[in-house]
């Protein structure tokens, strides 16, 4: 479990973090919505890390993040995943060299039991054939894939993904929706995803995060988020005709 | 200020590539690879240059020599010195925080750019150790380049003087051995040393703490190759001064 509190971050003048104050459940797919700049992506990196905050705590398990010295924090660090908007696959390595480097920096296994645990993860994201190729000659889909396998294949107890359905087609989004739910279950993971792809909050939101302007506006789950009356949530979530459809067709169905 | 805060930045970049060290067998991977891609994917240029520099010494002392009384063995003893002191060891670090410095900055920089060194933190990996240390190490063959550079300059220096009929053979190479000062070769290897560190370090620290896209990219790989540059022209008087004063 994540519990974070009172959360604040500012870049000189700008309030970009107001107290944010919210816990993300084992198990259980975490969603962080909200339009462009209300703070989604610097909320992530300051729960990994990547990004001090000014005030506020980020408890794994009860430990506080935010007091740890950064080698206790790399330490942490390596019970985490995190599948990158844009991959950040190792351009000079192979699809296999990508999901072996964690084992290879930070286990003593063998190379056989690398191989065997990468061939296992690769097979888990549906990527039998693409070992040897480099992820310039993947798709997006394909990359996003290896992103999910680098992710998972030390077991982390923390999954982090940062739009990983960007620039992807419907399907492939699904596919990913789908693959991140099921690992989410299967290995009991606590998966924090930064989304605002509407698919997913409808499809995988067991805990969804509204933030707006800095601020946690609102928060509940996907089945919430037809009954709210929030504004600034309906506002964003149903900014289209077809969700706006799709919320009347459910509540309809309700009463 | 924005100076002051630059250095700090840079020095605590340093002490930090030193912090956490990654695995040794896959430093020693990193390092091999870094080797190939600074020292020896630089030789070919280094080895070009420094040949029609020593030859344009030569060129240039012989012109230069209008009285009878000079001994023709200047040219050689001229080139001699002019190489190993300065041509070989500050002309050819120039040439690599161009060559090799923009190639630091830019693979760096890249890999700001596509998150890929967040990637490597979120993992728990010292980025710096991971993506600076081998690019130190590999450069501490830096001073094998640099004596290459000597000899072909040299070389460069007698097929020039011989061949374009400026001097005898045993002229030129009487001026080489004359006056000798074993010490001009260690002081060259100190400063290439001194150099080595600043290619491999100023531009990591550009290309690392680089923010924004790929146009970014390049200007800091500029950016990179002006400081890179300054920084050894300043070493260079310092350890001349102290060295040589």
């Amino acid at each position: 479990m994540i519990e974070v509190g009172d959360l604040y971050k500012s870049f000189g003048d700008t309030e970009v973090l107001k107290g944010i104050s919210t816990s993300f459940e084992k198990g259980k797919t975490n969603l962080i919505i909200g339009q462009s700049g209300s703070g989604k992506t610097v909320f992530m990196k300051c729960m990994l890390g990547l990004i001090n905050p000014d005030k506020g705590y980020i408890r794994y398990e009860g430990r506080d993040y935010s007091e740890m010295a950064l080698a206790e924090k790399r330490n942490l660090r390596q019970e985490m995943g995190m599948v990158f908007q844009g991959s950040a696959l190792f351009d000079s390595m192979t699809v296999e060299g990508n999901v072996m480097f964690p084992l290879d920096m930070f286990t003593r296994q063998s190379r056989s039991e690398m191989q065997d645990r990468v061939d296992f993860v690769l097979k888990r994201v549906n990527l039998v054939d693409a070992h040897k190729k480099f992820p310039s000659e993947i798709s997006g889909g394909m990359q996003k894939r290896v992103a999910i396998a680098r992710a998972i294949v030390m077991n982390p107890k923390y999954l982090f993904c940062d739009e990983p359905n960007s620039g992807l087609d419907p399907k492939t989004a699904i596919l990913i929706d789908n693959l991140i739910q099921e690992i989410t279950q299967e290995y009991n993971i606590t998966t924090v995803i930064n989304t605002h792809d509407m698919n997913s909050v409808m499809e995988i939101g067991e805990k969804i995060v509204f933030l707006k302007d800095g601020w946690k506006a609102w928060e509940g789950s996907n089945k919430d988020i037809f009954r709210t009356d929030n504004e600034a949530v309906t506002n964003f979530v149903y900014s289209s005709e077809l969700f706006k459809k799709v919320r009347q067709m459910y509540l309809e169905e309700r009463n | 200020m924005s100076y002051m805060t630059s250095i700090g930045s840079y020095a605590i970049m340093v002490v930090e590539t030193f912090k956490k060290p990654t695995k040794w067998h896959v430093m020693r991977t990193l390092i091999l690879k870094e080797i190939d891609e600074l020292i020896y994917g630089s030789m070919g240029i280094i080895i070009f240059i420094s040949f029609f520099i020593g030859g344009v010494v030569a060129i240039q002392t012989a012109l230069n020599i209008s009285n009878p009384l000079i001994p023709k063995n200047l040219i050689g003893f001229a080139t001699r010195q002019s190489v190993i002191l300065e041509f070989a060891p500050t002309f050819t670090s120039i040439i690599m925080a161009g060559k090799v410095g923009s190639y630091i900055t830019s693979s760096i920089g890249t890999m700001r750019v596509t998150e890929q060194i967040d990637a490597l933190e979120v993992m728990g990996v010292n980025s710096l150790n991971y993506l600076v240390f081998p690019k130190i190490v590999a450069m501490f063959l830096y001073p094998f380049v640099v004596a290459i550079a000597m000899y072909i300059g040299i070389f460069g220096g007698w097929i020039a003087g011989v061949f374009g009929g400026f001097s005898s053979s045993a002229d030129f190479v009487e001026g080489l051995q004359l006056d000798f000062i074993p010490y001009h070769v260690t002081y060259s290897f100190i400063k290439s040393v001194v150099f080595a560190f600043v290619i491999a370090t100023v531009p990591s620290y550009h290309g690392y703490y680089m923010k924004g896209g790929a146009l970014e990219v390049g200007k800091a790989a500029t950016v990179s190759f002006v400081w890179t540059s300054v920084v050894i022209i300043v070493l260079n008087y310092i350890l001349t001064q102290l060295m040589l004063g």
